[in-house]
């Protein structure tokens, strides 16, 4: 796979000439790839972790905690504090967090994958609940007691209860924690069990929550560093178009702008964006490139089939021929964006050879060691820096404004913001992979599945398997020739392949004159799968809700993936003049083991719904040739206020299950549970995501 | 065409100069450190960056920095008086309704400006009132409730 940047080339980079007005222009190459593909996720890092890197208490008492995780919306800093706050016996406001910061952070693996509370959490656990043992066995030979188990902690202090002495951690640790903390975490430390947690399992509220409402957290779009400037960059007018040629000096033209080119990356930076822009807009309109050719969204489907690279024959064709009910269906999916609110930004910050850059990314490190890659530079030369950002539903993996910005500022000496615009984040981000899904079964007695052949063509194996019994399966993704650059989403290719699945299992019941529910039932094994589906059924009233009603519908879908189980059921209403198909309900329940913060929860599962709804009944990208055509808000019609349904959501607790992420999964029932409700209102099978009466 | 702009944010009077045609937006962030409203799409399709002008709400990505000279403009910044959150920002705190919270400056402000014209809204009136915002999170469950909860309609 190509890598999403090029090298670039330090020592090739030359300076050619210095015009008036502080214009400075550099010339260099070779050229940066602009629309190569991004990076795949790559492994957890495992290493153990040192007890001081995970936590440190200072003199003053002030407990810091370290991880590399980020957080962007899904809640992780405040699970992430209770599960310090757990171990430690500490409040959750005096624990201090820090996030993503590749100096002063061990490296957790990227933010994504649902990985953080199955992962990260037993980390931070552990770590802390290591560092609490020893903070007893230091309080233990202080007072040359044998046994930690009398003593008590609370409130950053260690007590005995029979000679009423006490001691603070501070006291403990003296004046370097490092020293008491040394070491790996041993094996045999014990975390706090379920049945005991005091913090865990509660409604605690993101510790920053204050900074949230009044403005006051800096995003990374809103970090400012001294004599910082601003820098934009100059894009192609379509994917693969090359710059032929373009007149730089056009930017010089305004007071105190400078432009950079190194290859195709040409960027201008001025004091304030509207100057940067202002030059760019003039730069532009002097640029030559390249004309490539590209199909257009409506060959979008045809193209992914004619590229698929070996899509299998159904090995039970023959068996299928002679079953009581055999069907075959074809599911598209289309490409969509996730256009997080905050675009890609970063700031980037040179001292000599040193470069430290803030931005927004859910893999820290990745970006770090692209940057030394893309800028020629030691691992440890540079320093990334996430503060808590706005958006990345699986978008955000990749570092490319931080490269941008790290490039310009070495080219101008000074600080230089780098934030993209609406359309660039609509165009030059990865996107979710637009798929071709070709799913065939066959019931035999009492409608159980015979066979299940499902094969995903390009957009991936997320959730591809059946959480249904049937002995006689095929399961395969196919890859094939992407139109646009491919990369993760919020549950990835599982919002595709529940799709797929989930209104083919609804075929498969109204071909063999079944209840949706009842069919689904009698094809599962798997409690957990079965427990969420009763209850979302049950709190719906599911027997009750089918008596038909003109233009109105219901439908159900459940899936599991990434171990945590969800089943939806929505109630619709269409208009058939105005083309419309309206949510009005949504029953939800969920299950990922035991909850550790209800509140967040019901936050990540609302949210799930609310955007999933997007992509089931209008988010698509449209392209024409290499141009995305409607790359922005107005035109890409994102769920809005108008779009809230009812939603009525349960959340199952299993304290004897481990907790299991909820960021993604929470979304994959949704768009199969509309498409379902649209049949049962007018009998019309829409076997495409985007889902549009026709 | 540079110009000497004088304006008032959040009760306090500031005098630039800069090009007449920059968004009033890029001002507050770049030249005021403001940093509490923010771009989010730069067409007002979004709602980001939305400030109070007399008590209304506005685009600030789409009001040149010219038309504002002699107005008072209120931001996110300008909402607490004396340390107190304004009833808006704490039946946000109140109801954990912020996820990635990169439109909650912006959801406050337009929340604000609707209580203002009308301080008994039902629910459908939130749902429209607020329709130009936008939440990627798709918060918006939680946002009505906030919003509700500030004015008087309580939560169950």
């Amino acid at each position: 796979m190509t890598r999403a940047f090029a090298t670039f080339e330090v020592s090739r980079r030359r300076f050619i000439k210095s015009l008036g007005a502080g214009i400075l222009i550099t010339v260099a190459a070779p050229a940066l790839a602009q629309e190569s593909q991004p990076r795949r996720q790559r492994p957890q890092n495992n290493r153990p972790v040192d007890i001081s890197a995970r936590i440190h208490i200072a003199a003053d008492g002030t407990v810091t905690v370290m991880t590399g995780k980020v957080e962007c919306g899904q809640g992780a800093r405040a699970e992430i504090t209770q599960a310090a706050a757990e171990e430690l016996a500490l409040s959750p406001d005096k624990v201090q967090l820090i996030m993503g910061d590749t100096q002063l952070c061990p490296d957790d693996g990227g933010t994504f994958g649902s990985q953080t509370t199955p992962r990260t959490l037993p980390s931070i656990r552990y770590g802390c609940a290591a560092a609490r043992e020893l903070l007893l066995a230091a309080a233990c030979a202080k007072w040359n007691i044998d046994d930690p188990a009398g003593l008590e902690l609370r409130d950053g202090r260690i007590r005995d209860p029979i000679s009423r002495r006490e001691v603070t951690y501070a006291d403990l640790v003296g004046d370097d924690s490092a020293k008491l903390f040394q070491g790996a975490i041993p094996k045999g430390v014990n975390v706090t069990p379920v049945k005991d947690w005091q913090v865990m399992g509660n409604p605690v509220m993101r510790p920053n929550a204050r900074d949230l409402v009044t403005g006051a957290h800096e995003f990374p779009s809103d970090i400012v560093r001294d004599k910082m400037l601003y820098g934009v960059i100059l894009r192609p007018p379509s994917y693969g178009a090359r710059l032929k040629s373009l007149d730089l000096d056009v930017a010089g033209e305004t007071k105190g702008v400078t432009a950079v080119r190194d290859g195709d990356f040409v960027g201008v930076v001025a004091a304030t964006s509207f100057a940067a822009r202002k030059a760019l807009g003039a730069l532009a309109k002097t640029a030559k490139w390249t004309e490539p050719s590209g199909i257009s969204v409506t060959e979008l489907y045809d193209h992914l089939r004619t590229t698929a690279r070996g899509i299998p024959d159904n090995p039970y064709a023959g068996e299928n021929a002679g079953a009581a009910h055999a069907l075959k269906a074809e599911y598209h999916v289309a490409y969509i964006q996730h256009a997080p609110l905050e675009p890609r930004a970063a700031v980037a910050e040179w001292a000599g050879e040193k470069l430290t850059v803030w931005t927004g990314s859910q893999n820290p490190w990745a970006v770090r060691n692209d940057l030394s890659r893309a800028l020629n530079l030691s691992n440890d030369s540079v320093r990334v820096i996430i503060p808590d950002f706005g958006g990345g539903f699986g978008g955000k993996h990749s570092g490319e404004a931080a490269i941008e910005a790290a490039r310009l500022a070495r080219s101008v000496n000074k600080p230089v913001k780098v934030r993209w615009s609406r359309e660039e984040e609509f165009t030059w981000a990865y996107f979710r992979p637009a798929g071709v899904i070709l799913a065939e079964a066959a019931l035999g007695a009492n409608a159980a599945l015979s066979s299940w052949y499902f094969v995903n063509i390009n957009s991936g194996p997320a959730a591809l398997d059946t959480p249904y019994s049937v002995k006689n399966k095929r399961v395969q993704t196919v890859g094939a020739d992407p139109v646009l650059k491919p990369g993760s989403y919020r549950g990835l290719a599982a919002t595709a392949n529940h799709f797929a699945r989930e209104s083919f299992m609804d075929e498969l019941a109204h071909a063999a004159g079944k209840d949706p529910l009842d069919f689904r039932l009698g094809n599962l094994k798997d409690e957990r799968l079965i427990a969420v589906l009763k209850a979302a059924t049950d709190k719906f009233g599911w027997s009750a809700e089918r008596a038909k009603r003109p233009n109105r519908g219901i439908g159900l879908a459940c899936g599991t993936e990434k171990g945590s189980y969800v089943a939806a059921c929505a109630e619709i209403s269409v208009d058939t003049n105005a083309g419309t198909i309206t949510v009005q309900k949504v029953t939800q329940a969920f299950e990922c083991g035991k909850i550790v913060n209800p509140i967040n929860l019901m936050s990540q599962v609302q949210g799930a719904i609310v955007m999933g709804l997007g992509p089931a009944l209008r988010e698509q990208i449209r392209f024409e040739k290499g141009v995305i055509t409607n790359g922005s808000f107005a035109d890409y019609e994102p769920p809005r206020f108008g779009d809230l349904p009812e939603l009525d959501i349960h959340l199952l607790d299993r304290p004897d299950l481990p907790s299991a992420g909820a960021g993604e999964t929470p979304i994959v029932a949704i768009a199969p549970a509309i498409a379902n409700a649209l049949f049962n209102a007018t009998g019309q099978r829409v076997r495409e995501m985007p889902i549009r009466l026709t | 065409m540079d110009k000497s702009i004088s304006f008032t944010v959040n009760g306090k009077a500031h005098q630039v100069t800069t090009d007449s045609q920059r968004p009033l937006l890029d001002v507050l962030r770049e030249d005021l450190h403001l940093h509490g409203t923010r771009f989010g799409c730069g067409e007002g399709d979004c709602g980001a960056c939305s400030v109070l002008l007399g008590g209304k709400r506005i685009f600030s990505c789409q009001t040149d920095i010219a038309d504002v000279e002699g107005k008072e403009i209120t931001t996110i910044e300008g909402l607490a008086q004396n340390g107190k959150l304004h009833a808006v920002q704490e039946a946000f705190l109140a109801e954990g309704a912020y996820q990635c919270a990169y439109c909650v400056s912006g959801m406050i402000i337009a929340a604000v400006a609707l209580l203002n014209e009308n301080p008994h809204l039902t629910e459908e009136q939130i749902r429209t009132g607020m329709d130009k915002n936008l939440c990627r999170c798709c918060n918006y469950g939680k946002f009505v409730k906030a919003i509700s909860r500030a004015a008087g309609g309580g939560v169950q």
